[in-house]
């Protein structure tokens, strides 16, 4: 085994004429807490696309859990998580028929299901909504049932897209307490955020400008590199030479 | 005299089992010409008191007026006097740029030509594209068009439900000189957004969760009332470091705040006991700086209270 999670070089996506994501390369280590940063139109929901196996490339390499993004597309389905701010959860189903549903999907065994359904509502403090619609949940605790579904079949990658816009501050650093334990348990976490002081808590960062990776390294060394004093700094000076925009 | 005023509103939705109480009777007020912002979480119950301000939404208790004119009773004047840019982008996809804005320029009974200096700013930034459909355009231009066809009727007072949410920290940065540069023409403008760090852009501030309003002052009000020693603190384990925080007996709270740990004192307690407390726990030259609560420190301050 490896001891990389994902794997690009060069990697392209052209819609016609224009090029959404311009030949990025980079590499994520297994456990690594990797924050993939870039203003609006940047290429990043295309750049994700591509490494979930939902969107071919048109130029260059990659590999996600050690399987190739051209042709093993069903096999990193399987290997990876995935939630996002915008949906992550059926909110017509009770809190119990997600997480049956999704596990259902990855094909994990009653057995499974039944004996870790009941270790997370407990450790979610959600046994008294399991059977609630999901609806009814205030939105953090449905973000934090939404991570925890998502790495319920415990997958060796977990993409976040912008999983706390919108979160309150509190429930957002407890959002990111359990980043950290599932990092900690090996799980690989690629995690995009408008919120800069949350790119503080990756282990390395990268920001996307018009398609190409412009900057890439430890919060820390990024910093230094562009001489300012926080990442909020770093991000307004790489995002302003940007010349397309909007999503 | 006071553009909004908010007294005792409260809202509900659904029965018994299922009942959501989305505002707890809250009470403010808007001066007029103020940029006043509405801050707090997604489900705080900021987009139910726009719609109630701007007669979309009849309130279960309390009342509330906007330009001096009560929202139940007046809202058709209302409703030719307020601006409003919802959340969701809900102008007409498949007009374009200049006939979305000729459209709400003419139900207002209005033209474009009559309110142009109003918007000269942010529409000319869209003109060039003004046979574009709006369903075509990026998320910035379609902000930008959002703005001018709620600005087109020249309202007194304009609300813009979460209008950065989403949105880079660049767009947002020019979004609020936007704001700015529309403050100075005179007009009132309540703003609603989940990013703590909006607030210090506003005039004055309303902070709000779970339906009810946590603080109303200016953002340096809010930030003076913080009583506690605060301080920061960095390291190289950043997570154990937390722990560590955590046991010692002068920290009321600890938590991550970016690359630091901001650590709330009890009274009584310094930046130098912190240091004194990380070096007999093996820490050779932790990083400990008193600082001055930022709002989101005073946010999690007030959340915690409340509960």
């Amino acid at each position: 085994m490896t001891n990389t999670a994902i794997h690009a070089e060069g990697l392209t996506k052209r819609f016609g004429d224009f090029t959404a994501v311009d030949a990025i390369s980079f590499e994520v280590k297994k456990g690594e807490i990797f924050g993939f940063l870039g203003a609006n139109g940047a290429g990043k929901t295309t750049a994700m696309r591509m490494l979930c196996g939902l969107s071919i490339p048109t130029a260059g390499k990659a590999s996600v859990a050690g399987f190739d993004v051209y042709k093993q597309t069903e096999q990193i389905k399987r290997s990876i998580g995935y939630m996002s701010q915008k949906f992550s959860l059926y909110e017509d189903l009770t809190v119990r028929e997600n997480i049956r549903f999704y596990a259902g999907i990855y094909g994990k065994s009653d057995a499974f299901i039944k004996e870790k359904t009941a270790f997370l509502l407990k450790e979610l403090h959600l046994e008294a909504e399991a059977n609630k619609l999901v609806r009814s949940l205030p939105l953090g605790w449905k973000q934090k049932l939404a991570f925890s579904v998502a790495i319920f079949h415990e997958p060796e990658i977990v993409f976040l897209d912008e999983p706390t816009g919108g979160v309150d501050p509190v429930t957002r650093r407890e959002f990111w307490n359990m980043i950290y334990k599932a990092a900690e348990r090996g799980i690989t976490i690629f995690v995009t955020t408008h919120y800069m002081d949350e790119a503080e808590y990756c282990n390395r960062v990268s920001i996307m400008v018009d398609g190409r990776i412009d900057a890439l390294d430890t919060p820390t060394q990024l910093k230094k590199t562009f001489e300012v004093r926080s990442m909020d700094e770093v991000f307004l000076k790489l995002a302003r030479r940007a010349k397309r925009s909007g999503d | 005299m006071n553009a909004v005023i908010v007294n005792n509103i409260s809202k509900q939705y659904g029965k018994k089992k299922d009942l959501i109480q989305a505002l707890k009777g809250i009470f403010f007020e808007v001066k007029q010409g103020e940029l006043f912002g509405i801050i707090g979480p997604d489900g705080a119950g900021k987009t139910s008191l726009f719609r109630i301000l701007t007669t979309l939404l009849l309130p279960d208790g309390g009342s509330a007026s906007v330009d001096g004119l009560d929202v139940v009773k007046d809202f058709k004047a209302i409703r030719h006097r307020v601006g409003y840019m919802p959340g969701r982008f809900s102008l007409y996809q498949d007009l374009t740029i200049e006939e979305n804005l000729e459209f709400f320029a003419t139900i207002f009974n209005t033209t474009v030509k009559e309110n142009y200096d109003l918007i000269k700013d942010i529409y000319s930034q869209i003109e060039p594209f003004k046979n574009r459909r709006a369903g075509k355009l990026s998320g910035g231009m379609k902000q930008k068009l959002a703005l001018s066809c709620a600005l087109i009727h020249k309202p007194s007072v304009l609300f813009l439900d979460e209008p950065t949410t989403g949105v880079d920290a660049v767009s947002r940065k020019e979004f609020w000189e936007m704001l700015r540069s529309l403050k100075e023409q005179g007009i009132t403008i309540l703003v609603s957004t989940p990013y703590m760090d909006e607030a210090s852009l506003c005039d004055r501030v309303a902070l709000i969760q779970s339906g009810e309003i946590l603080s109303v002052d200016s953002p340096e009000g809010v930030i003076n009332a913080f009583k506690h020693p605060l301080v920061a603190v960095k390291d190289n384990n950043m997570l154990q470091l937390l722990n560590d925080l955590q046991r010692f007996e002068g920290v009321q709270d600890a938590y991550p705040f970016g690359e630091y740990h901001h650590v709330v004192l009890k009274d009584g307690f310094t930046a130098n006991a912190v240091s004194t407390y990380l070096q007999q726990h093996n820490y050779h030259q932790p990083d400990v700086q008193t600082i001055r609560a930022d709002i989101e420190d005073c946010f999690i301050a007030l959340m915690k209270t409340g509960e």
